[in-house]
């Protein structure tokens, strides 16, 4: 079996959450039953070079769907956002290394900022009650799938830069201190922020990395990431396929 | 149905559509989808005699209709190919093309006389990387640079050589002769353009190299105009590539001149190109009443 193909994926149902930021579901047949949470998808833009990197954000192996949510940053993704239920996305998927979850009946917690919310929907469902959802966005307006992890029984706590709702301040401050292991994903600061917390409490910790792609597959080398070598030095990984989650004590923040 | 084979320097392949360097790792990735053997050849990633970890990151960048690239050679080395990528490439039922690139003439001979002791079928040479900054010496740019590295490498080469030119120079006919006279079998061209781009709101570039390497459907048409004026210029065979996406591109570059032809950042695109362009191309010659896909090469009628 293909690890990984090529699929037109129909639209299912196409959605707005906060202004810029789509849920899309798509029919994705024998992709959705191979994919795993934080692994991946490269959907390709008509017109242009290069498919644009979007996470799974859930996986619905009985509908044989998946979900993407994305936010506008350009004019690839832009393009994505107008495509109506009923026309298809062109998806290579599912790629590259997603969550290892190991034993859900630990108490975790998955740590979100922004856009880097969605790839933790999906791994945060098998916890339940056991999963803390620790999320930050800029404002309360720019907070988005809040309900969707109290629906599958996470316990949410809202951080905001700004003040506007929950927590005032950085996701490390509501951190809670007794989690087992730690699943984060979002901007760079916030990654070594929280991978720092993880390493002071000697709590395992897993973070979902981006970087620029081409093939998204492993073949041309494009998407470097610096990772710890053994020999106590460093060498160059690569997000789509040795990623896009490490363990976060392999990654070396520059 | 038309024949697909073409002969590239006394290596026979079974279509002339070669994976391009550095686009295709050592086919492991791309071949999950489908079976090598649908690829007349694979040129390898880009070895040197050591292990290269390439350049920092971002090392892509999307440009109209195409994109940039300064990977920077990161690669395991020569031996290491050797001894863990080539015996399962060998079993995948296609050539096998080692790609080389060096600091010093001396150090591109060492390759060549290394992998003439193994089993792959062909040493494609890179001139022409305009991502490595180290060694400084761009071969591929002087008449000079091209005699120099492809006579020095034909001494110890006992594999069919095949020297692959760099776009960045004011002939390119010059270039393929001037590799033809040291004793190439064969040529391939074009390498990537040396281009930039940069960010309006941090005025960085997007690359952190600052300058990479142009390729895709923006390159096609000059890619065609020097496949036509080095095809003029050399008997040994041309192989074709820069930009092609479809297989009205890969028509084209025959008729430019090419004897095989070379794919890599459609596959970004489109990871079953190869699938396609094939098909495409048998069921053009098929309708041009044509037996083999050779007699396309050169065919063009120029005015
Ligand atoms: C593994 C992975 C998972 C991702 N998951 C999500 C997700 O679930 N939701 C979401 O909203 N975004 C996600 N992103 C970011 C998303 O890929 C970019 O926002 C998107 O590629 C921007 O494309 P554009 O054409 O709109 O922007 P442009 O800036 O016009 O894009 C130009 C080029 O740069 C690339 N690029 C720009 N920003 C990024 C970036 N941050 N990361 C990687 N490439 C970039 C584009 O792919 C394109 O090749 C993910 C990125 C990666 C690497
Ligand atoms: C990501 C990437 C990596 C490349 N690495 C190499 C390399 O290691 N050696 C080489 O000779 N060419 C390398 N190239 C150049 C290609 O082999 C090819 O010459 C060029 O991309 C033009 O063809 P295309 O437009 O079909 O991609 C690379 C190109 C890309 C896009
Ligand atoms: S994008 Fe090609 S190796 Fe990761």
């Amino acid at each position: 079996m293909k690890a990984f193909d090529v699929r037109q994926c129909r639209i299912l149902r196409r959605e707005e959450l906060v202004p810029g930021v789509f849920s899309v579901w798509v029919e994705a047949g024998e992709l959705a039953e191979k994919a795993a949470p934080g692994q991946f998808a490269q959907i390709a833009v008509p017109g242009k070079t290069l498919r644009r990197p979007i996470s799974i954000c859930e996986i619905d192996k009985a509908r044989c769907a998946l979900r993407f949510v994305f936010q506008i940053r350009g004019e690839g993704t832009e393009i994505l956002a107008r495509y109506e239920e009923g026309r298809s996305w062109d998806i290579l998927a599912p790629l590259g290394h997603g969550f290892e979850l190991g034993d859900c009946s630990r108490k975790v917690c998955f740590v979100g900022g922004g856009i880097g919310v969605p790839p933790l929907l999906e791994a945060a469902k098998p916890f339940g009650a056991n999963a803390s959802a620790v999320l930050g966005f800029r404002t309360k307006a720019a907070a988005i799938l809040l309900s969707d992890f109290e629906r599958q029984g996470n316990r949410v706590i809202l951080a905001t830069d700004d003040g506007s709702a929950g927590f005032h301040g950085l996701v490390t401050g509501c951190m809670p201190e007794d989690c087992e292991a730690v699943f984060a994903c979002g901007p760079t600061p916030m990654l070594r922020a929280v991978a720092a917390w993880a390493a002071e409490r000697g709590v395992p910790c897993q973070i979902s990395l981006e970087q620029r792609m081409a093939c998204g597959v492993g073949a041309c080398l494009g998407c470097a990431c610096k990772l710890k070598a053994e020999d106590g030095g460093w060498r160059f990984g690569h997000v789509c396929k040795d990623g896009p989650v490490f363990r976060a004590d392999c990654v070396l923040f520059e | 149905m038309a024949d697909l084979h073409v002969n590239l320097a006394g290596v026979t392949l079974a279509n002339p559509l070669i994976a391009a360097s550095g686009t295709f790792g050592f086919g492991r990735e791309y071949g999950e989808l489908y079976p090598l053997s649908t690829l007349g050849g694979i040129s390898c990633k880009g070895l040197t005699l050591r292990e290269r970890p390439g350049n920092p990151p971002p090392r892509i960048a999307e440009t109209p209709g195409g994109m940039l690239n300064a990977v920077g050679l990161q690669n395991p080395g020569v031996e290491s190919f050797i001894a863990h990528e080539l015996p399962w490439l060998r079993q995948q039922g296609t050539v096998v093309i080692a790609n080389i690139a060096g600091n010093t003439p001396e150090e591109y001979r060492e390759m060549a006389e290394r992998l003439s002791e193994t089993d792959v079928d062909m040493i494609e040479m890179n001139i022409s990387c305009p991502n490595v900054k180290q060694g400084g010496v761009q071969f591929g740019t002087t008449c000079e640079g091209v005699t120099a590295v492809t006579s020095a490498v034909r001494r110890s080469c006992k594999k069919p050589l095949m020297v692959k030119l760099s776009p960045n120079v004011s002939d390119i006919g010059e270039m393929a002769a001037a590799a033809e006279a040291a004793g190439a079998d064969a040529v391939s061209l074009i390498n990537t353009l040396t281009g930039m781009r940069i960010d309006i709101r941090t005025r960085r570039p997007i690359i952190r190299n600052n300058t990479g390497g142009l390729s895709g459907p923006a390159v096609f048409p000059v890619a065609v105009r020097m496949v036509w004026q080095a095809a003029q210029r050399v008997k040994i065979p041309v192989v074709g590539l820069g930009g092609i996406s479809t297989w009205q591109d890969a028509v084209e570059m025959l008729l430019a001149g090419a004897a095989a032809l070379q794919i890599g950042t459609v596959l970004f695109q489109d990871p079953y190109a190869p699938v396609k362009i094939l098909e495409g191309l048998s069921r053009f010659l098929e309708e041009e009443g044509l037996s083999s896909v050779t007699e396309l090469t050169g065919a063009v009628r120029p005015w």
